[in-house]
């Protein structure tokens, strides 16, 4: 039997098919270089109703070049009427994740976090400027059926663990170039046991560890996720398949991790690294940026004080919205917090939060390369509750029940 | 296609952070790209990469998708790169852009001669043994033989 990623791209594994996209989407980021590309192929648009364009990697704009190109970009959606996510929206994939991908879909985004989209059984994966710009010219692209490895999740998250140490955890043992050319395939009972949101960061790590996409089997969960933006679906059929490698996680054992600079496979449990000193903690991004994460983090923090600057930044306007009416967003604003917009914020470097030489920085996000976070800064990875911790602490400390 | 260089060494798991930092990309400049290639891994590399065959540990090009890194690559001047893998965006997009990237595991000293032969699968450095480079599959030839994916589109009218 085929495994998600065959059946959805319709060959076997190692086969190169031609794909008609069924949506396609760059940010400000890759946006601009691939409109210059597009530009040079000079073909016109293939269909601008499958096409997305969202602005979420520096919004607003931090200078008047970065204003310059996205003036650009945003001039090139009007005219061409690919519709525009413009400042504010939020997180490309967070606001794809949205309603705007159904299973079984090839979703294509120029972003390597595109991956995080598998959480709802579609082929979602990343590429880069050119591809995108020969999307926008032919409506389609061309993918080699990736071989998958799959994850068996048994069990029942835990002891303080998240969705994210889950993550951390098949990161480090797959190590990261242990799933290159391959999707992910999360199944089994523990799978059932997760959240969207939960599932979502699950899947937004597997770039992580190399892989094209991380995909989930869409279940009641995901429909009923969908179902509240207006989408319908259904379920996927679970088969047993012919798996390139095959690895066992019992949730129940999985335990807060964090990992440390400047590697993503380097997670180890939070109690080895607690009391690392810390300048600031990050609370956002498509890995854990989403509603979910929000009033988790503010729960763990109503009407406590943060000992260490602290940035919340919501993947998207909605989230924004949603921690509004929770109240989730009075808790963290009134414990010291500072809001950002929706976003990626200082994930990668570039404003709202940029670390400065030597500073440390505990986050809820995906990448702790070397200076990603600011030049001479370093960056452990962790998850929502490790990190609202370690905002009360003042330094690297355990979630709230953890053993 | 055979390519001649000298080898410049790297690490394994070398990012597109690496390749080319964030805070370089807001620009349509490709030569900023070219300037700040590898800055933060050695600030001194930029300026020895025209000519140069990069001999990459494993899993070249991780991380973000960014396509400066492999324009950053090819406005400097790299001949070629060659690495026993590379993280999969990385790679297509190298090809897309027609800049020649090499699978294998390349035995070499810094400043080695060199020679790539992508029609004959095999690199040699220096003296030693030509060693197989895994193949192209005929779609990325095809690519790569245009001199990049922009070129291959503007031929099919």
């Amino acid at each position: 039997m085929p495994t998600l990623a065959e059946r959805i791209l319709g060959a076997p594994a190692g086969e190169c098919v031609d794909r008609a996209i069924d949506v396609a989407y760059a940010h400000d980021g890759t946006g601009v270089l691939a409109l210059q590309t597009f530009r040079t192929i000079g073909k016109p648009l293939a269909r601008p109703g499958r096409m997305r364009l969202l602005f979420d990697h520096i919004v607003p704009a931090n200078n008047s070049e970065t204003a310059t190109l996205q003036a650009e970009l945003r001039r090139f959606a009007h005219e061409s009427g690919v519709p525009l996510c413009d400042v504010g929206e939020g997180i490309c994939h967070q606001v794809m994740g949205e309603g705007g991908v159904r299973p079984g879909e090839v979703v294509i985004g120029a972003d390597s976090h595109t991956c995080t989209l598998g959480a709802f059984g579609a082929f979602a994966t990343g590429v880069g400027a050119t591809d995108m710009a020969a999307i926008w010219a032919t409506g389609e692209t061309w993918l080699r059926v990736p071989e998958t490895t799959k994850i068996s999740l048994s069990g029942e998250l835990g002891g303080g663990a998240e969705a994210k140490d889950l993550a951390l955890a098949y990161v480090s043992r797959l190590g990261m170039d242990g799933a290159t050319y391959r999707a992910l395939e999360f199944r089994g009972e523990g799978a059932a046991t997760l959240s969207m949101a939960g599932r979502l960061t699950c899947s937004n790590l597997a770039i992580e560890a190399g892989a094209k996409t991380g995909l989930f089997y869409a279940d009641r969960t995901t429909c009923e996720y969908l179902a509240g933006f207006g989408v319908e679906a259904s379920p996927q059929t679970v088969e047993d398949a012919d798996y390139a490698d095959e690895h066992d996680i019992d949730l129940g054992a999985v335990e807060p991790l964090v990992a440390v600079p400047h590697r993503v496979d380097s997670a180890r449990p939070v109690d080895r690294v607690a009391g690392t000193a810390i300048d600031q903690v990050f609370v956002g991004t498509c890995t854990n940026g989403r509603l979910e994460d929000l009033e988790r983090f503010a729960a763990a923090i109503k009407g406590r004080r943060v000992r260490v600057r602290t940035v919340v930044i919501p993947a998207s306007r909605r989230v924004l919205a949603g921690a509004i009416r929770s109240g989730a967003l009075e808790a963290i604003v009134e414990a010291g917090c500072t809001v950002g917009p929706p976003g990626c914020g200082p994930c990668l470097g570039m404003h709202l939060g940029v670390l400065g030489e030597g500073e440390v920085c505990l986050s809820t996000a995906n990448r702790n390369f070397r200076n990603r976070m600011g030049v001479g800064g370093e960056v452990y990875l962790a998850s929502v509750g490790t990190a609202a911790a370690s905002s009360l602490a003042g330094e690297i400390a355990p979630p709230e029940g953890a053993a | 296609m055979r390519l001649a260089g000298r080898a410049i060494r790297l690490p394994p798991d070398i990012d597109t952070d690496m390749i080319i930092a964030g805070r370089y990309l807001r620009t349509k400049d490709r030569s900023v790209w070219a300037a700040r290639a590898f800055e933060d891994l050695d600030p001194t590399l930029a300026g020895r990469l025209r000519g140069a065959v990069i001999a990459a540990g494993p899993n070249f090009g991780c991380g973000s998708s960014r396509e400066q890194a492999a324009v950053a690559l090819r406005e400097a001047g790299v001949v070629a790169v060659v690495a026993p893998s590379f993280a999969r965006i990385f790679y297509r997009n190298a090809i897309n852009l027609g800049l020649p990237i090499a699978e294998a595991e390349l035995d070499c000293e810094d400043g080695d001669p060199v020679e790539v032969d992508l029609e004959a699968g095999l690199v040699r450095a220096g003296d030693r043994p030509p060693v197989p480079i895994a193949p192209l599959s005929p779609r990325m030839r095809a690519i790569l033989g245009a001199g990049g994916l922009v070129e291959l589109l503007k031929g099919t009218a």
